[in-house]
């Protein structure tokens, strides 16, 4: 497990991380979600020992991180690079030599990287031959090859089409499924809902929410029902104890106002009413998580 | 819990990421043209310059001698002599096409020395100046090789600083290439910053010590076959320490170069960091170049870091530095190595992840880590 505790840094005068604080547990994969400038790219820099903290700490398994434990990190950085004229699989294992892999490791682990990213036929190209979204397979590649112990990863879909995001998705599930912990930036909402089992969302520097997706959307949600009958349902707005979201026509949205049994007594009075053709609770989104986070 | 099982699991220490650093870079650099054109150029550069004279040249003139006079104004002509009878059988020699020229008595009293030069159709120019009298003239401190030499030595030496110096500016241009493409990022955050210059400097250092043992093997090959020989005995112990000046040299300048291009984040903005380090090539290249006969000069350019790595081995090649002196000047070209590559580490590792615009020397050296 990966713990960062109270890490902050300035740039100047300017705090762009405040003591942040945030796990990121094994065999899970954490979205962290934040505007642009809200200090993700810093944290995992900090994580990752590329740029110091100015206070807190970054702890793996409960002892400090050392250049010998990031030696087993995996990392995308949010600017892609990979040496232009060197050829895709020679600097793949390359990096996993660099990681501490011996020849022969580096070579077979390369060989089935680039196979499962559909790279296989490109490899003895130079990187620059290939397209963009092929280099940030290979990208994933070199974050990969030495069988991490825990990626981070920048932002690791964008500029991906539909398709390669598939076939990263699945390889980065694998190694999560392996027990690896995985934490990837994103400001794309629906890619971190669809994907992660844990967020962490940051703003101006500071973690506002963390924790499991489904707690989250279960703590922030509160409890919404939405009502379709025949007719108009503005009738709704006269129940006591309820409070109308959104009206329009026969459906309603509303939230129990103080009575916890209150989605009970709208029911009943749908059904003296009328016949009902649907009544849901209402799960938020990320999305609106995320409004009300920041 | 780490969930996966590593195939090898041993983290890379500092020597062992250097040495992969180096690997690459030596690889990297190998498959470039430039450096086979270059090493090319400079080894049939080599050849030619030592053969080609004596290909056009057939070698020494050869000339008949009639005569005890004849004979005698002909000692020390460096023109191959044969002494024959007389005028007649000179005459069937010259056409004959054995030998150039005969010179013979002279029986007209035109002559000032008492000879004639008889010729086919062309006056023999080596000849006639062998024949022509000049006041003797004293040497009050020979010197083991001619000014001629000393410039041909001095020359080939700061020749190859030069380049060695220049093909230092490759350590920049793969620095600023990492800091471009952002793979700098992957590497910092993998092995020490310091290896990275460390394998930086080891691999490049490694290709420039090849290129020069090549030379040294080419160098004798080259002269012995243009018949050069005795040239070749006085460059021998000039060539044997010029090796060590030039590898230490070089490394000097390695960890310059690498900061030059640490400082800046596009290849565009190269040129302007690299002018110090430049200048701090052609400086010791000119200066030698200039003052090779400039005895003060050469001594103070030869206990100098940098112009020492040309002007040390220059003043061995002329014989005029006594046994200490190369010891000295390669101590202080040590030393001066240990300091600048401490102080380049410094500022190396502070500017690497810097990005935008060139970032000042000073400004570097106060950063951040």
């Amino acid at each position: 497990m990966l713990t960062v505790t109270s890490v902050s840094r300035s740039f100047g005068d300017h705090r762009v991380l405040d003591e942040v604080s945030f796990e990121v547990r094994p065999g899970r994969m954490t979205g962290f979600l934040g505007a642009n400038g809200s200090g993700k790219t810093t944290t995992m820099r900090i994580i990752l020992g590329v740029l110091a903290a100015h206070g807190g700490t970054v702890a793996w398994q409960g002892s400090p991180v050392t250049g010998a434990v990031r030696q087993q990190f995996g990392y995308m950085p949010e600017e892609r690079g990979l040496y232009p004229k060197m050829g895709v699989a020679e600097q793949i294992s390359w990096l996993g030599r660099l990681h501490g892999l011996d020849r022969e490791a580096a070579r077979r682990n390369t060989d089935r990287l680039l196979d499962q990213l559909e790279l296989g036929h490109r490899a003895q190209d130079k990187l620059e031959e290939l397209s963009l979204g092929n280099q940030q397979r290979a990208q994933v590649a070199a974050a990969l090859v030495h069988d991490p112990e825990m990626l981070i990863l920048d932002e690791p879909f964008s500029g991906l089409d539909p398709i390669a995001v598939e076939t990263v998705l699945g390889v980065l599930r694998e190694r999560a499924a392996g027990g690896v912990p995985v934490l990837f930036s994103s400001h794309q909402l629906a890619v971190v809902e669809r994907l992660c089992d844990d967020v962490v969302i940051i703003s101006a520097g500071r973690i506002t929410v963390s924790g499991a997706r489904d707690e989250l959307r279960a703590r922030y949600g509160a409890a919404r029902f939405e009502l379709v009958v025949t007719s108009d349902a503005g009738w709704v707005r006269d129940v006591p104890g309820v409070r109308v979201v959104d009206v329009d026509g026969p459906r309603v949205v509303f939230e129990p106002d103080g009575a916890a049994d209150a989605d009970q007594v709208v029911l009943q009075a749908a059904l003296r009413r009328g016949p009902v053709r649907s009544f849901t609770p209402v799960v938020p989104t990320l999305d609106e998580i995320f409004k009300e986070a920041i | 819990m780490t969930g996966v099982t590593r195939q090898d699991g041993r983290p890379r220490g500092f020597a062992a990421a250097t040495k992969l650093v180096a690997e690459r870079e030596m690889k990297a650099f190998l498959r470039t043209k430039g450096f086979w054109i270059g090493l090319a150029v400079i080894v049939v550069g080599l050849f030619a310059a030592s053969i080609l004279p004596t290909v056009f040249d057939s070698g020494e003139t050869k000339v008949a001698a009639v005569g005890a006079r004849a004979a005698e104004a002909l000692t020390d002509s460096g023109l191959e002599v044969r002494e024959v009878a007389d005028v007649a059988a000179a005459e069937a020699l010259i056409r004959a096409e054995e030998v150039e020229a005969a010179v013979v008595p002279d029986t007209t009293g035109e002559s000032a020395t008492g000879v004639r030069v008889l010729t086919l159709n062309d006056p023999p120019t080596d000849v006639v100046a062998a024949l022509r009298t000049a006041p003797p003239v004293d040497l009050l401190d020979p010197g083991e090789v001619g000014r001629g030499q000393l410039q041909l030595a001095s020359m080939v030496f700061a020749l190859l600083f030069l380049m060695f110096g220049m093909g230092g500016a490759a350590i920049a241009q793969s620095t600023v290439t990492e800091k471009q493409t952002r793979i700098v990022e992957i590497l910092v955050a993998t092995v020490p910053v310091r290896a990275l210059l460390a394998g930086k400097i080891l691999g490049h250092a490694l290709l420039t010590i090849g290129q020069v043992l090549v030379i040294a093997v080419a160098a004798p090959v080259a002269l012995r076959l243009g018949g050069h020989s005795e040239l070749l005995a006085a460059i021998a112990p000039g060539l044997g320490w010029f090796v060590p000046f030039m590898v230490l040299g070089f490394v000097l300048l390695a960890a310059m170069w690498a900061v030059a291009g640490s400082l800046v984040s596009r290849q565009e903005d190269l040129g302007s960091s690299m002018g110090l380090v430049m200048l701090l090539v052609m400086g010791p290249y000119f200066g030698v170049m200039f003052f090779f006969d400039n005895a003060t000069v050469l001594t103070v350019l030869s206990f100098l870091p940098f112009s020492s790595a040309i002007a040390m081995p220059v003043r061995l090649f002329a014989g005029e530095a006594a046994v200490w002196e190369p010891l000295v000047a390669l101590g202080l070209l040590a030393g001066s190595v240990v300091l600048i590559v401490v102080l380049a580490s410094r500022v190396y590792s502070r500017s690497l992840l810097h990005t935008g615009g060139k970032l000042a020397l000073s400004k570097a050296w106060a950063r951040q880590e």
